[in-house]
């Protein structure tokens, strides 16, 4: 196997027990180029199940899901409920810089595979814990799924409708949010390892990784008492001592929806904005009436809900008219405040992907396929990014491992698999 | 007390709003010394949009700019004066890393670029953060996160089948992209200590947020499905949802994973008489009849709080969850318990929150002490102590205006 020397964790070996809950942490530092040892239990990971599909087939091979979250990994099959189960991965310790785990709280203890087993075993083993409310407190051992997550984190109820209940992305976060900053701390241990050679616990919790993505909301209640809500395609100002402030930010266009601030003072940018738009507008004849509106003079404090809504409605006649590409393209062009709502379609043809060389093509041999993946956001200009390896079959490096690395014979591996160890 | 993290490190953060200054100020937490350079001439956007203190406004009031700078220091500083670019670049030579979330270009054209703070110092660390990255048909798309979230796809992924895409109020790409940054940034400054080289590390905000939307992604580059927004409903489970709870707007959310729980569910719910119904006694058939489902949960939650139900179900091992405001977040007492929310003193704010790490390190815990610097408030430490100026020398660029004051805030911003 190919151990990169050229890339920022090269030499690092991440020994991954993370079901779907956290297993993002071990993919995020695998990008960097970690040698991450996914261990499974024999039969595979359950996070295998989760769909998408490669073609629609379920199947534990063909989890897109899987493939993504998985992606650069190795894998061996490794069942912990067994006395040389634990054996053999208390030997993978020793030579490890990082174990990841996802199961609830006091099971690695349970079966004495807690951090302050394996300190004793490796005092510079970094161990990350990912969990969806974190390893103590009320909640350590609630129940939760992506929705719940989300919904305890706070971000729920700033996304909806007003006449439905919020809703939640129809993209699963909470796992995602929980093995990104599973990352970021295992990374802020991992510096003072190097340092010092001290080793340590970092216990994640999910719940808090979603309140932290939730910009302002939490600093409006803290200033001003105002639980943001969502408010179907508006913005909900909150304005101190009276209503909140709805300024709508999605507007139908001819072939979709747009994004679109229009506001005055206040933002950098926003006065500029609205003006431009104002005048792409007028030289078709359309929204004449804000020919010379004096965008600087508006206060979201005080502006009234009629007068800003007479401005939205006029600019909403007139986005009507026009495709989300011409918009987008004026917008570029003036430094309008306007996006198009994309899909997914649209993301994977988007010229500007392109040209970063932000999609990476996998090959997939037992599939016959090559499958395109989402690549790495951040241009490392020292050691480019580069796929390690498409994500492992089950038990796919248990030769690699158990044999070339631990030294196990032929015969004995018959008997850990006779015994369902591996 | 136990070293920090980062002792020692120091940082020029020249980042401003929503993603950028979130990655030093993880940095700050954990020991860095960070200094932002600001200018009253052109404060940045969270200083004039709030949340004000009180709701009154005011550029050091606003805690949108306190959230993302505690533990840093905050200097005042014109980068369009020559002068300024001049105290710049020996902030650049006193620091180990260079943050930028500036508009692309913007950098360039102080000479604060990374080829140019190379020159400097040439094993600086420098990144970038933007919408879409420095280089591309649209590296000049407008930087703030609502047009990133757009760019992304999230949009289309929020709100119902039947009704158009929502906002997200959070632009979130501006809330994950710096937790992608900063081990990256970690794993540089272990590069460099092992290599001696700097680097540069150019971040696209948009490709952040495509990343978390993997799944759906791939689903269209192999087969081609493009998702769409579909409530609060997941492809394998019902029921999967968020109900009506007594109070106002009040909801709880409930997802059952398995037959088991559903079980256990309808035993927590006394087992009324519409379970028997064979429509609800599957999966597939409460998949198929989920509105139905949906209004007949809603009959029963709509009884209780929203915390009786996630206590009730919760006992039971059934996956539940309040639907919690910014109001219950500061209750809750798991986050109480991990005490995610600190509260600090600040300057013209006064004691107000803090948010802390979503992460626990056992042995060296993160230290949010300083609340967020007013604009220019350490402005005599940094000069003095940092860059060793004289006080002569401080005296010459207050009167010529290099260092700003609160004399050259815009009139349209103090008047209010």
């Amino acid at each position: 196997m190919a151990e990169r020397e050229d890339s920022l964790l090269s030499g690092c070996r991440v020994l991954d027990l993370a079901d779907e809950k956290g297993v993002l942490c071990g993919k995020l530092l695998a990008d960097l180029g970690a040698d991450v040892i996914k261990i499974e239990p024999p039969g595979g990971d359950f996070a295998r199940n989760i769909g998408p599909f490669y073609k629609d087939i379920p199947h534990p091979e063909k989890s897109l899901f899987w493939f993504y979250t998985n992606l650069h990994k190795r894998s061996i099959t490794l069942n912990l409920e067994t006395s040389d189960g634990v054996q053999i991965f208390k030997r993978l310790v020793k030579t490890a810089d990082f174990v990841v785990e996802s199961f609830e709280p006091g099971y690695m203890e349970s079966l004495g595979l807690g951090y302050s087993e394996l300190e004793k075993i490796n005092p510079r083993i970094i161990m990350t814990s990912i969990t969806p409310f974190g390893q103590t407190g009320p909640y350590a051992h609630h129940k939760a799924t992506d929705l719940i997550g989300v919904a305890m984190g706070g971000m729920v109820y700033i996304y909806g409708e007003m006449d439905r209940p919020p809703n939640r992305l129809s993209c699963p976060q909470f796992y995602f949010l929980g093995g990104l900053h599973g990352s970021t701390g295992s990374m802020v241990a991992h510096y003072h390892r190097e340092l010092t050679g001290e080793g340590q616990h970092v216990d994640v919790s999910c719940q808090q990784a979603v309140v932290l993505s939730l910009m302002i909301v939490a600093e409006i209640w803290d200033m001003l008492k105002y639980s943001y809500r969502g408010m179907g395609p508006f913005y909900a100002g909150a304005r101190p001592g009276g209503l909140p402030l709805f300024s709508q930010v999605i507007y139908p266009c001819k072939d979709g929806h747009v994004f679109l601030l229009v506001t005055g003072a206040s933002q950098a940018g926003m006065v500029s904005s609205s003006r431009a738009l104002v005048e792409m507008a007028n030289r078709e004849g359309m929204a004449l009436e804000l020919k010379d509106y004096p965008w600087q003079t508006i206060d979201a404090a005080t502006i009234s809900q009629e007068e800003l809504t007479r401005l939205t409605d006029a600019i909403c006649e007139f986005i009507k008219t026009k495709t989300k590409a011409e918009l987008s393209s004026v917008a570029l062009e003036k430094g309008i405040l306007l996006a198009p709502i994309t899909t997914v379609k649209d993301v994977a043809e988007s010229p500007q992907l392109a040209e970063r060389g932000f999609w990476q093509e996998v090959e997939h041999s037992e599939l016959g396929a090559t499958i395109i993946y989402p690549g790495y956001a951040i241009k490392i200009s020292e050691t480019p990014y580069q796929v390690q390896r498409r994500a492992p079959l089950i038990g796919e490096h248990n030769e690699e491992i158990y044999e070339k690395e631990l030294g196990f014979s032929k015969e004995q591996l018959v008997i850990l698999k006779n015994r369902a160890a591996i | 007390m136990t070293r920090q993290v980062f002792a020692g490190l120091k940082v020029a953060d020249f980042s401003w709003v929503g993603a950028g200054p979130q990655i030093a100020r993880e940095l700050a937490f954990y020991g860095a010394t960070v200094v932002r350079i600001e200018c009253h001439r052109w404060p940045e956007t969270t200083r004039t949009a709030g949340p004000f203190k009180d709701g009154i406004t005011g550029i050091n009031r606003s805690a949108f700019t306190a959230a993302y700078n505690a533990n840093k220091y905050g200097i005042s500083l014109d980068l369009n004066m020559p002068k300024g670019q001049e105290i710049a670049k020996r902030l650049v030579q006193w620091a180990d890393i260079v943050s930028d979330s500036m508009s692309v270009g913007a950098m360039a054209k102080w000479g604060l670029d990374y080829e140019s703070c190379k020159k400097i110092k040439p094993e600086i660390i420098y990144y970038s953060t933007s919408q879409m990255g420095q280089h591309g048909p649209l590296n000049k798309v407008k930087g703030y996160g609502f047009i990133g979230v757009s760019y992304a796809g999230y949009g289309h992924l929020n709100g119902w089948p039947d009704r158009d895409p929502l906002p997200l109020f959070n632009n979130y790409s501006d809330f994950i992209s710096p937790y992608c940054l900063i081990p990256t940034l970690i794993a540089a400054l272990l590069y460099r200590r092992k290599t001696g080289k700097g680097m540069y590390l150019d971040q696209s905000q948009v490709e952040v947020g495509v990343g978390f939307l993997a799944p759906a992604l791939l689903d269209y580059t192999v087969n081609g499905r493009i998702a769409f927004r579909m409530g609060n409903r997941d492809p394998y489970m019902a029921p999967h949802g968020v109900f009506p709870c007594s109070g106002t707007d009040r909801w709880v959310a409930i997802a059952i994973t398995n037959d088991e729980e559903w079980e256990s569910f309808c035993s927590v719910i006394g087992n009324p008489e519409w379970i028997k119904d064979p429509r609800f006694s599957t999966l597939l058939g409460r998949k198929g009849n989920e509105d139905e489902l949906e209004e007949l949960i809603g009959e029963w939650t709509r009884n209780h709080t929203a915390d009786q139900v996630m206590s009730m179900l919760q006992e039971a091992g059934i996956p539940a969850g309040v639907v919690q405001t910014a109001e219950d977040l500061f209750n809750d007492p798991q986050l109480k318990h991990r005490e995610h929310f600190r509260f600090l003193e600040h300057k013209e704010i006064g004691v107000h929150a803090y948010q802390s790490p979503a992460y626990k390190l056992s042995k060296t815990p993160c230290s949010i002490t300083k609340a967020a610097p007013c604009l220019g408030e350490d402005n005599e430490y940094v000069y003095k102590q940092i860059l060793g100026l004289s006080d002569d020398e401080i005296a010459d660029l207050l009167i010529e205006g290099v260092i700003t004051t609160d004399t050259d805030i815009p009139e349209v911003l103090c008047g209010k």
